[in-house]
């Protein structure tokens, strides 16, 4: 198989592009995609200091080597979930990463923050990991943003998170949940920090192709408690779906974007409060984040 | 050839000769699943792997809270 721009021998194809590409050129398309994204949805500026949450993961470290390779100013946040040797070796990889990129690495472990690790979360809640945990990443990522002064904050979802996300939404008709399916959310209060997806036009294979051509140590071994999460199972389905017809992924979420999304944000009417507690924005009175707090002092 | 999986960790050895894709269809690995690496590059489906070949097949599949 030839690369389809040199026409030098290829080393991934991309079928829902009807292209393969070799390994330099794979790499620009890579960037030329994230720049896209960045354009479409005017996610930032050249003059605006890029927070970037990382995890350790491919995702995250291929979204910070390639803003870091387009000139963006930009610091990392790992968020410390306390998952045990998980949470030791991604730590690990995202200090590694930043130092050998001279780029600045903020910490923050949720232990600190809401009293307790994740897996300690999970016992108390009694509900699954993933929502305490997630709950927790979007509270801090936007507090340390606001804290810190940033004015946006990068994650690296990509093609097939939107796409299993949007797949899990409309599976359960949440309405609610369709008009925040964005890749990039405005600041909708002052306490709020825009938040963005560059990757979203990237599949999951093409960030794990390119953090492994761009050299890039990332955890490759799954978080301990993503097994049998239903965020996997969409993903697998889409995937089934995917190889039997390319571009199903793509066309699901780019349709729903271009297509579905503004009817459901018209829809929506939310008022946002501050957090009575904390300040942060919620939609009641106390927010779910210090809820979950005080869930976790109580049981301890 | 010797094949490494993930998730968990597991090497397999099997006869080579084959194309990945034929590899891939025998281990049951949906090719949309996985990125493939031989040595420090990545290799497509059509290639030949020979019986003296290591490659990993590398899930890039991530889940939980995103």
């Amino acid at each position: 198989m030839k690369c389809t721009k040199c026409g030098g021998k290829a080393s991934i194809e991309l079928r829902r592009h009807n292209a393969a590409f070799c390994a330099s050129d794979f790499v620009e398309f890579f960037r030329n995609q994230v720049r896209e994204a960045i354009r479409k949805y005017r996610m930032f500026g050249r003059d605006e200091h890029v927070l970037v949450a990382v995890s350790g993961g491919k995702d995250s470290l291929a979204l910070w080597d390639a803003l870091i390779a387009d000139g963006y100013t930009t610091t990392g946040l790992y968020l410390d979930l306390g998952i045990f040797d998980y949470s030791v070796e991604s730590h690990a990889k995202c200090e590694a990463f930043a130092e050998s990129h001279g780029v600045p690495l903020i910490v923050s472990k949720v232990a600190d923050e809401v009293g307790a690790p994740v897996p300690v979360i999970k016992q108390v809640t009694r509900r699954p990991p993933c929502s305490g945990c997630g709950l927790s990443k979007r509270y801090l990522m936007n507090r340390v943003a606001l804290e810190h002064g940033f004015p946006v904050v990068a994650t690296g979802h990509n093609l097939d998170d939107e796409a299993a996300t949007l797949f899990g939404s409309v599976m359960h008709w949440q309405t609610d949940a369709l008009p925040r399916q964005s890749p990039a959310l405005a600041a909708t209060h002052p306490k709020l920090v825009r938040r963005v997806k560059p990757l979203y036009r990237l599949s999951e294979r093409e960030a794990a192709a390119y953090a492994f051509l761009r050299g890039i140590d990332y955890i490759v071994e799954e978080c301990p408690f993503a097994a049998g999460a239903t965020s996997i199972a969409h993903k697998e389905i889409l995937t089934r779906m995917e190889e039997a017809s390319p571009g199903a992924k793509h066309n699901f979420l780019f349709g729903f974007l271009d297509k579905a999304r503004a009817a459901f944000e018209r829809a929506e009417a939310v008022t946002l409060n501050e957090c009575t507690r904390c300040g942060q924005v919620t939609t009641g009175t106390v927010c779910a984040f210090c809820k979950l707090s005080d869930q976790v002092k109580r049981a301890r | 050839m010797k094949v490494l999986l993930r998730n968990p960790r597991r090497e397999v050895e099997i006869p080579g000769g084959r194309r990945v894709k034929d590899v891939l269809r025998d281990l049951d690995v949906v090719p949309e699943s996985v990125i493939v690496i031989r040595g420090d590059t990545l290799i497509t489906a059509d290639q030949v792997v020979d019986d003296g070949d290591t490659i990993e097949l590398r899930p890039v599949m991530s889940g939980g809270c995103r």
